[in-house]
């Protein structure tokens, strides 16, 4: 098989679990009710600006990806296919396949985040700029995968994983989510796309560096 | 070793009395006298403790990375000590940077803490180092706990010079050097400083460096000897 179907019939297998148990979506999709609701209880009424709500936004993301991005390599111990993973397919390809199925669950959670804030907050949160926002949501999430994954590979031969994943990630994170908050405040503000083209500039050098590195090192995470 | 432990003793000695002893004046005549500088005054003399905390904290950082890089490569246990040993003065060089300048800032910014980029990246830089040890912690197999923190380490690294170069742009700053400053905003601070001061600065800069040294080697040898020890009874 070669690099490119292998990593599609691991992403399909993944897929194909995740739709059959529903275990991460269910919980992510619960965990962002939760969070907003919590959030709004907060405000009461108020209506934030939007670098408030920007800020929150990416605070919703950011939580819940850390309770269900880390299940990809953990499940996989849990369950103890870690070893017949290692032996039918090449380091690379575990990788990359995880990073893709991870970017497809972050861009999952930004949707229900982004309809869930449509909603709730119909008065403020309204993107004014779509081409910044689409830019900023389909970089942050491939970088927040690029990091999750590597990270969650890490935790996964930890012991105490749940609170270790996003302390050893969120030192990581910073850069991102700083970059993807400013982006989506000038997004919301109706800033002219080329505002944000230094933001794009900061996402795809991390993004970039966060794969080659993970690419690099995965190796090493992987094979006990 | 002995001759860098004495070399540190006595050049950190010669800068702290140095540096707190030899008082300002509005035009300096002499050697023996500091230029007073707006808004800085006797405020100044902390560049010749915090920055070289900083750096020393930076250095350690990177040495720590490259003992984990050496570990992967080499499986050699012992590059794991160092690595360790390095990462721990780190978190103290660290700590003692966060401290002197928020400090310094009370006096200076009116108060201790201002999100300024560099304060971000020092309270990051905190961060990675508690995430590095709680990592280490969680742990059981020396092999694992020693690739797996390299590997974090690494990928830590990696973020850092999004920090040096790209955040201080990005963001206004306090700091001199930041976005805004007009003394040039580049990310590196342009020296700017009397001929003594910066004969002194220099001096305290390689004697933290000195001083790291020393305290890296003892803790290098605390470790393996407590590594031979544990080894023994296991």
């Amino acid at each position: 098989m070669s690099a490119f179907s292998s990593t599609y019939s691991l992403i399909l297998k993944d897929v194909q679990s995740e739709l059959r148990t529903r275990y991460a979506l269910n919980a992510l999709l619960m965990f962002v009710v939760t969070a907003v609701a919590t959030i709004l209880f907060a405000l009461r009424s108020d209506q934030p600006n939007s670098t408030v709500l920007a800020g929150m936004y990416w605070v919703v993301v950011f939580f819940t990806a850390m309770s269900g991005l880390s299940r990809i390599f953990v499940s996989e111990e849990e369950r103890g296919t870690t070893m017949t993973l290692q032996l039918v397919a090449s380091p690379s390809v575990v990788y990359f396949g995880k990073l893709l199925f991870n970017t497809l669950l972050t861009l999952a959670l930004i949707v229900a985040v982004t309809v869930l804030y449509t909603i709730v907050f119909s008065g403020s949160f309204v993107i004014k700029t779509p081409s910044i926002f689409f830019v900023t949501v389909g970089l942050g999430s491939l970088g927040f995968a690029s990091a999750a994954t590597i990270i969650a590979a890490i935790v996964a031969k930890a012991n105490t994983r749940g609170t270790l994943y996003p302390v050893l990630s969120f030192p990581i994170l910073i850069v991102l989510l700083m970059t993807v908050m400013n982006a989506t405040t000038r997004a919301l503000d109706g800033e002219p796309f080329s505002e944000a083209l230094g933001d794009f500039q900061v996402l795809v050098g991390y993004f970039l560096v966060m794969i080659g590195g993970s690419y690099l090192l995965f190796d090493f995470v992987w094979k006990d | 070793m002995n001759f860098v432990k004495y070399a540190s003793i006595i050049l950190i000695t010669f800068v702290i009395i140095a540096g707190i002893a030899i008082p300002l004046s509005p035009a300096p005549q002499s050697w023996l006298e500091f230029p007073v500088i707006p808004a800085l005054e006797q405020k100044a003399r902390n560049i010749f403790f915090h920055v070289p905390v900083a750096w020393t904290t930076m250095l350690a950082f990177l040495v720590s990375t490259y003992y984990g890089f050496r570990y992967l490569r080499t499986k050699n246990i012992d590059y794991d000590i160092k690595s360790v040993s390095a990462a721990g003065l780190g978190f103290l060089f660290c700590f003692l940077a966060t401290i002197t300048g928020a400090l310094w800032a009370k006096f200076n910014w009116g108060s201790f803490w201002n999100w300024d980029p560099r304060e971000t990246s020092i309270f990051i830089l905190l961060l990675i180092y508690g995430a590095y040890f709680a990592l280490r912690s969680a742990l059981d197999t020396e092999e694992k706990r020693a690739s797996l923190s390299a590997v974090y380490s690494i990928i830590a690294g990696l973020t850092v010079p999004f920090f040096i170069f790209v955040m201080p742009r990005m963001m206004a700053g306090l700091h001199p050097g930041a976005k805004g400053d007009p003394e040039g905003g580049g990310p590196v601070v342009q020296m700017k400083m009397a001929p003594n001061m910066r004969v002194i600065f220099f001096i305290s800069l390689f004697a933290f460096n000195l001083l790291f040294i020393w305290m890296l080697n003892l803790r290098i040898r605390i470790a393996r000897m407590e590594y031979e020890r544990s080894s023994h009874h296991a």
